[in-house]
Parts: C-alpha cells; structure tokens; sequence
C-alpha cells in the first residue's frame, strides 16, 4: 500500500488544493505534501518495501533515483513558491499549487511503475499538469509558448503510446508489459517488433527529454515559464522522461539489441551536444541559455548509455547532478527575474551589486552546470569520457571536450556579463528573502559535495541502476 | 459480424479522407465524432460476446470520442469569426494525394510487420493509415484547431492498432489512456480558445514571435 | 452480332431522354416545386428537329461537325458497353482506352466547336470544360482500373459481365467504393451539381451549357441527346460494378438496369437539391477526391 499512497496522496492533495480558498492554507499544503513526500521516500532507502499490485508497483534502484531527485527537488521548488507566489501574485494561485502537487503524483507514477503502460499514463500527466503553469502570465508569449509544448509533446507522447503497443506486440511470454518479465524474457522477445518498439519509445520519450532534433519546444517553453517551473522541468520532467528511456534500454540491453541501440543513443547524443553548443553561442536571453543546456546534458545522458562500460555508471550519476544543478540556475535567475522583470541580457546587467546572494549562486552554478570541478558535473562528464576512450571511440571524445569548452565559452560570456557589468537600470523592488535564496544554496551544496565525494549508500543505488543499463554479460 | 469490422475500419479510412478533404472547421469536427463512432463500436465487432470489457471500453469510447471531445471542440472555436481552414502548406488536392499514397504505404508496411493479425486483418493497416493522416494534417494544417484534429485522428489510430493487442493490454490501461487523451485534448481545446482570444484569429502561423 | 445486345442498346438509346428529365423532377420535389413533366426531353427532341437551324457568319464547318462528332462519338461507345449484362455490340480487349477516347473525341468537338463562335464566353467554357476533363479523365481511368484488378479483363465486355458476377462477393467493398468514385466522375462528365449547374442562365457561371449556346434546331437536339445518353451510359457503368447482372434471366437483367438507371438518375437529383455548385477552384479536389476513393478501392484488391 505504501507505494501506492505515495502516489496518490500528493494526487489528493492537488485536488484539495484547487478548492481551498485561503492562499496561505494552499501553501501550506504544498510544502507540507512535499515534507510528506520527501520523508517516504527517505523512508524506502532505508527500509525498501516489496512489490504491490501485482508487480506494477515496485522500486528498483533507477526508479529510487528518480524519485529521490524529484523528491528533493520538489520540495526546495516548493519552499521557493512560497517566496515566489508572496511577491508576485498569480492569477488565484490555486491553478499553480494544483499543477504543482499534480506534477509531483504524477512523476511519482512515473518513477515506481513497473508496468509500462501505467509509466505512459504516468508521463501523459505530467506533461498535462504542467501546461497550465506555463501559461502562468496569459499573455501573448507564454501562449505560443504553451501551445507549442502541448503539441510538440503530445506527438511525442503519442508515438510513446505507439512504441508500448508495439513492445507488447513483441511479447510472447509472461505478463505483459511488465518490466521484470520482460527483462527475465528478454531473449524471447521478438527482435525486429523489439527494435521498432525502441525507436518509436526512444523518439517519443526523447522529445519529453529534449534530445536534439526533437528538442524545439524546450527554449520557448522554459523560456516563457515561470522560473520555478522551469527549473522544475528541467531537473524533474526530464528526469522522468530518461527514466522511460532507461526502462526500455533495460529491456533491449536485457534482450541483447545493444548492437543496435548504442549507435542511436551516440547518434542523438553528439547531435544533442552540437545543437546546445550552436544555439548557445550570443543567446541573449538567460532561461533560454539553460534550456540549451539543458539539451547538452540530456545528450550526455544518451551518450553515456550509447558508450557502455562505465558510461552507464556516468550517465546515472549525471542524471542526479543534472537535476540538482538545473534547480540551482532557474531558480538564481528566477530571483533575477523577480527584481529586474526580464531574463536578458540587458535587463539583467550588474546583478551582483543587487542581489548579491543570487549574483553568487548565478556565478557558481555557471561553473557547475558547464561542468567544471570541483562540482558534480565535472565527475560525472569525466567518467563518461571515459567510457568513450575506454571503448575506443577517440573522436566521440574529443569533440564532446570541444563542444563541451565551446558551450563554457558561450554560457561564461552571457552569464559574465550579466553578473558584472555596471548598469543604470532601476530595480523592481523585491530584496532577496531566504526563502528564495535557501533552497538553490542548498541544492548548490550538494552539487558541491557530491563532486568531491559520493557517499557509499548513494554509490550502491548508482552501480544497481548502471547494472541494469549497461551490457549483460 | 466477422464483416462487420472489416467495414467499420473502411468507414475509418473514408472519415480520415474526409478530414483531408473539407475546408470548414465544423465539418473536421463532424468527421471526427463519426469516427470516433466507428471506433467506439470496434471492440464489439472485434469481440461478440457483450463482457464487461468490450461494453465497457465500447461506452467509454463512444462518450468521450464521439461526444464529449468534438462538443467541447466546437464550444472552442465558438467565437471564432473565420470558420474556413485557409490553404494550407501543401494544399487540398496533394493533401488528398499523399493520404491515398499513405494508405497504400500503410498497407504495404502492415504486410512485412511479423504480427500474426497483420496478414489478415485490416486493423494494423487502417491504424498505420490513421496515424499517417493524423501526422499529415498535424503538420500541415495552419489552423490550430486543425492541428488539434490531426492529433485526435494520430491518438485514434494508435488506438486501433492498440486493439489489436487487445489480449496484452489490460482494460484499466486502456481506461487510462482514454482518459489522458481526453484531458490532453481538453487543455488544448482551452489553449485553442484562448489563442482565439488573444490573436482573434486561429491561426497558428500568427504564433511565430519566440525565435533564436 | 446477336440480338440480345441489339435489343438493349436499342432500350437504352430509346429510355435516355428520361434520365434527366427524373432527375430534374427530383430536384424540383426536393426543393418543394413540381418541375417539368419527366418526359419532356422527348418533347424538346421533337419541337428541336421539326425547326431549322441557323448558323453564325462567324462559323465554319467545324461548327456543323461538333453535334455530329458528339454523338456518333457516343453512340459508338455505348456499343462498346455489355448493356444487356454479358457482351457487348463492338466489344474488344482494352476497349476501355477506346471508351475513354471516345467520351474526350465528343466533348473535344463540341469544344471546338465552341471555339469557332468567336464568342469570349464560349471561350471561357471551353476552357473550364477541358480542365474539368483533365481531372475527371484520370478519375475515370482509376475507377475502371478497380474492375480490371477485380476480374483480371480488359476489356468493358468482360469487366462487368460475367467475370464481375464471379468476383463480386469477394470484392464487393472495393466495387462499392468503385461505384461511389465514377459516379462523381459521372456527375462532371454530365456536368450536374456539384461540377456544373445545368438550372443556372448565368453564362459566367456555366461551364457545358455556355459551349453549345450558339447550337440551335436538330444540332442541338442531337448535343441534348447526347448528354442524356452520356448520363445513360454512366449509369450502365455504375449499375454493372454492384449489380452482378449477368446472374439474373435476361428480362430480370433488363428490368435491374433500368431500375437502375432510374435510381441513378433519382440520385443525380438528390445530389444537385442538397448540394451548391462547388466554386471553380475547388472542382479539381472534387475529382482528385473520386480518385483517392478509386486509389483506396485498388488497394483494398491488392492486399
């Protein structure tokens, strides 16, 4: 029952959320649903619970991560809403809080489903619940914005449905769509059904990552929405939408396609990586500068899968400081939005005499989403270099480092230049309240710390769920 | 009532041949309540028998495809002034080419696919066709509600092929998907209303202000 | 040459004339009038014939050629058609190429002979009138293409006499959706609603009308004939593909084809009260449409 209650308490609470008149009452039930949720799923580290509902419910060491990331991130994004819906007020805020809560249920679905038809529903809501909030300001921009999402991403989730039906199809024993029996039944599976349900699976559930070339609603969409539910998006929605990658590489790795899935994955991945680095280069405005980088670091995931080895190792531990790192950055520039009203360049220059506090975590996030030590994403970008000279695929190495100063370069002097330079231009107001600064510090201190070291229970969940993602023996 | 899905899937391909074919808004919509109709009564067709299942999914599809989506569609475009679909990117003659070669081409992939359903049956290639239109009139269509139509008529075709495993994919799964397809659909009839609003027209080329 | 062909061509060619006169009276109850008497082409035919004709200064003989070319044009096909269910007068292997060509030679005549007035309007018809036949020619083509795959012969004899009856069970979803696309082919071949308004007096407006404006005493009889007999043969061709006819005793066959051919005319009628004149840019995508729904028939065999 515990897995299930995790999902459908947060689902509860959006509902309650909608009908509660007082704001406060509302925010109270946002934070306290993710205190809630946090707690459990401290809780299943330390105690993991069994299979429910006949095996659709289960936790394995991929979906611990995903959840505890989401979790996490949750929350910190929550604390900051309470900040956020204080000095900007909303259209009622109960649309908000209930697109929030709803998100969190549903990525929670996402994370403990092991029937992959369930983990497609579980994806189609959160792709549903965020919609409104991106529409958040009603106005022209965040329209087109929205619109462009709901499209892009229905398509993709719709060829998502279509791959599960096909995987179904290639079925022939046990339950169907049950992941531990397709994996047990892996070599049963029929291979060219297999394949096709990849690619339709791998496009569908891409394109909620963002992989290049399916990535065209990411700038818009992160660009128009509010700061939180970016930072939301591209720490948690992502995360999800890599775990349905994960589970059907599972499967084929499991079925041992791997011959046919590393080129793909290697393919979408260095696309990724080109795309974020042309499009990076004189981007003026900072939201849309993270949500390239957000298609970087999704192609790096790929990448690390598509390399075997230790690649797989890499890409989970990056999965963790990706999610981690993107809160950081949308929700520094979400306090830059607050003050300044736009996120570009010109209206944000000089931030650091403004807020200083946000002007440092501006600064230091840089540095650790382009992925330099001693932060996080330098271990994990490293271990996934690796992978790539380990298996001989010398060029692929060379031009992500390539790639990966060339995004340094464009990233630096966007985000430079906005923290330092003088500038005249008034500010709005809003000082910098600790709810709005504690949780990026946090999450920045994480980032921190796991950079230098990776404490030995997360280390054990990492080599599970690279286990599963890498080549059986 | 083994012919009877054989003709109820034709009927299909006629509505998608339709939805090429039509200039007026109203008339798209009209197309696809009827074939959600059609798809409503597959289940049936597929299995007689009357179980709990068939009726069931039989019921809920009738309502949200046939009812509920194309009503809550034509309440979005209510006060839309311009009820005509402007020519769209690769006009209505080619549009109805490339459905009739997407049809053929559907046919042909639904041979070589090693499903045992495939050789026989006509659900895997109507439902190939379906998807094949449904991403044509998506990507080509320059009137949002269009747009949206072309997605309906996509989610309609994986729901037939989806059918076709009908074994392997249990009722509640099927349940959920009909239901996630309703809320998607209803919160683009909404941004659909909205865009009318805002720029007082449903064109979708309109929307091009975010760009690098 | 045996009799029983004989005898239904003659049925047919002396039946023509009510055709569209039950297709005019349909349209007239449908839209709440009474319309002119079913039989009143054969009173028209009459009062055209006992009149003299009169000619242009403009015109040469091409203008006297065009009636003539038309309807022996059309007269040579309907030999080419198994009217009575099972052979044709004239019929050969292929001979729906010769059909085809023989319904262009007529309408190209009568085109040029359009022409030949000198008048802008006619002009302007003639113009309309040949980019309708170059979409409904491929339409046509497509339709007759579904009975060839469905009977494996080629010729119009064969397509829709007895190898037809044989395959009809099989193939009757593709016959159907045959029947349905050269029945639009057959409304703008005839040039009725939704392709051409044969009510309207407004030139600009006229696609086949405009053309034989200058045509008067028995030459016009003879166009008036011959667009009844088109319609005629058109609904031999759409009654053979879903009526197996060479199944039923020759005087069941007869009274099917002429119900048929009723039923036909009675459907033209629906068509034209319950539809508008579909504006001119949009006629193509009218055709384009019964070739799809042809297309979509062949595929249906090819499975």
């Amino acid at each position: 029952m515990g897995l299930l209650l995790l999902v459908l308490f947060p689902a509860g609470a959006a509902a309650v959320a909608y009908f509660v008149r007082s704001a406060r009452l509302r925010l109270g039930l946002l934070v306290g649903t993710a205190l809630l949720h946090l707690a459990s799923t401290a809780r299943l580290w330390a105690d993991p619970v069994g299979p429910e509902l006949g095996g659709w419910l289960a936790v394995d060491a991929l979906g611990l991560l995903v959840l505890t990331l989401v979790s996490v991130l949750f929350l910190v994004v929550a604390v900051y809403a309470v900040g956020f819906l204080r000095t900007e007020p909303p259209r009622g805020g109960r649309v908000f809080v209930s697109g929030l809560l709803g998100f969190l249920a549903a990525a929670t679905l996402v994370a403990v489903s092991h029937h992959l038809a369930l983990l497609w529903v579980g994806m189609e809501t959160t792709t549903l619940s965020l919609a409104p909030l991106i529409y958040h300001r009603h106005d022209r921009r965040s329209l087109e914005a929205v619109w462009k999402y709901l499209l892009l991403s229905s398509v993709g989730i719709a060829l998502a449905l279509f791959g599960t039906f096909f995987l179904a199809a290639a079925q022939t024993s046990g339950r169907p769509l049950l992941l531990e029996d397709l994996i047990a039944g892996g070599a049963r599976l029929q291979p060219a059904l297999l394949r096709t349900a990849f690619t339709f699976l791998l496009v569908g559930y891409g394109t909620k990552m963002g992989l290049a070339p399916l990535h065209a609603w990411k700038p818009d969409t992160y660009g128009e929405a509010p700061s939180l539910v970016a930072g939301l998006m591209a720490g948690g929605l992502t995360s999800c939408a890599f775990l349905g990658v994960a589970r059907i590489t599972q499967v084929t790795m499991a079925a041992g396609q791997a011959a046919f899935v590393q080129p793909l994955f290697l393919a979408f991945g260095m696309v990724s990586l080109v795309v974020a680095a042309a499009f990076m280069i004189g981007q003026p405005d900072l939201k849309r500068l993270l949500a390239y980088s957000s298609v970087e670091h999704m192609g790096l995931l790929v990448l690390g899968l598509g390399l075997g080895g230790v690649g797989p190792y890499g890409t989970v531990l990056h999965l963790v400081n990706n999610g981690l790192t993107k809160g950081v950055m949308f929700l520094a520039v979400g306090n830059v939005v607050l003050v300044t009203g736009a996120a570009t360049r010109e209206a944000a220059r000089g931030i650091l005499r403004r807020l200083p506090v946000s002007g440092v975590l501006l600064l230091l996030g840089l540095f650790a989403v382009t992925g330099s030590p001693p932060f996080g994403l330098f271990l994990s970008e490293f271990i996934i270099l690796k992978a790539a000279i380990a298996q001989g695929h010398l060029m692929i190495a060379l031009t992500v480092v390539a790639l990966l100063a060339v995004i340094f370069v464009g990233m630096g002097a966007v985000v430079l230049d906005v923290i330092y330079s003088p500038s005249e231009v008034p500010t709005r107001g809003a000082g910098e309240s600790l709810l709005l600064v504690a949780g990026p510090a946090v999450l920045l201190l994480a980032v921190l710390v796991l950079g230098l070291y990776v404490p030995p229970p997360l280390n054990r969940v990492l080599l599970a769920a690279a286990r599963g993602l890498g080549v059986t023996p | 009532m083994s012919g009877l899905h054989e003709l109820l899937l034709l009927c299909v391909v006629l509505t998608n041949f339709w939805v090429l074919g039509t200039t007026r808004l109203s008339s798209t919509i009209r197309a696809t309540a009827i074939q959600g109709a059609l798809l409503a009564g597959l289940p049936i067709a597929l299995h007689p028998g009357w179980s709990l299942h068939t009726v069931g999914l039989a019921a809920g599809t009738f309502a949200v495809k046939a009812l509920l989506l194309p009503a809550f569609l034509s309440w979005a475009i209510r006060e839309a002034a311009v009820r005509r679909e402007i020519e769209p990117l690769i006009g209505f003659s080619a549009s109805m080419v490339l459905g009739a070669v997407a049809v053929a081409l559907s046919f042909g992939i639904a041979q070589r696919i090693p499903l045992q359903e495939s050789n026989s049956s006509l659900l895997i290639p109507v439902a190939l066709a379906t998807v094949m239109v449904g991403l044509l009139v998506l990507t080509t269509r320059n009137k949002a509600l269009t747009q949206v139509v072309g997605y309906l008529l996509l989610e309609n075709g994986i729901y037939v092929f989806g059918l076709s495993q009908a074994e392997r994919v249990p009722f509640l799964v099927e349940l959920g998907v009909l239901l996630d397809i309703f809320v998607g659909i209803f919160i683009m009839g909404i941004v659909v209303f909205h865009i009318n609003r805002a720029f007082d027209s449903l064109d979708s080329t309109r929307l091009s202000e975010l760009k690098d | 040459m045996t009799l029983g062909p004989l005898l239904s061509l003659l049925l047919v060619l002396a039946v023509a004339p009510v055709l569209p006169g039950i297709a005019t009276r349909t349209r007239a109850f449908l839209t709440g009038r009474r319309g002119a008497p079913v039989l009143q082409l054969y009173r028209d035919l009459a009062k055209l014939l006992r009149k003299n004709v009169i000619y242009s200064r403009t015109t040469t003989p091409v203008f006297r050629l065009g009636p003539i070319v038309s309807l022996v044009s059309i007269l040579v096909a309907a030999t080419l058609l198994p009217l009575d269910g099972h052979t044709a007068l004239f019929g050969f292997s292929g001979d729906l190429v010769a059909f085809t060509g023989l319904l262009g030679l007529g309408r190209f005549a009568l085109v040029l002979a359009g022409l030949d007035t000198g008048s802008s309007f006619e002009g302007m018809g003639a113009s309309r009138e040949v980019t309708v036949s170059a979409f409904a020619e491929p339409a046509l083509l497509l339709g007759l293409t579904v009975l060839v795959l469905a009977t494996g012969e080629l010729s119009l004899a064969g397509m829709l006499g007895e190898q037809l009856a044989a395959a009809w069970a099989r193939t009757l979803p593709s016959l159907v959706l045959a029947a349905a696309a050269l029945f639009m082919v057959a409304l703008a071949e005839t040039s009725r609603v939704p392709v051409d308004d044969p009510a309207t007096h407004l030139e600009l407006t006229m696609i086949h009308e405009v053309i034989i404006l200058d045509h008067s005493g028995p030459e016009l009889a003879m166009i008036l004939y011959g667009q009844a007999l088109k319609l005629a043969l058109f609904g031999v061709l759409v009654v053979s593909a879903v009526v197996p006819r060479a199944l039923l005793p020759s005087g069941m066959a007869a009274l099917a084809l002429l119900g048929g051919l009723v039923l036909i005319a009675a459907a033209v009628g629906v068509v034209e009260s319950s539809m508008a004149r579909l504006r001119l840019n949009r006629v193509p995508q009218f055709l384009v449409a019964a070739g799809a729904l042809a297309v979509f028939a062949v595929i249906l065999l090819l499975r």
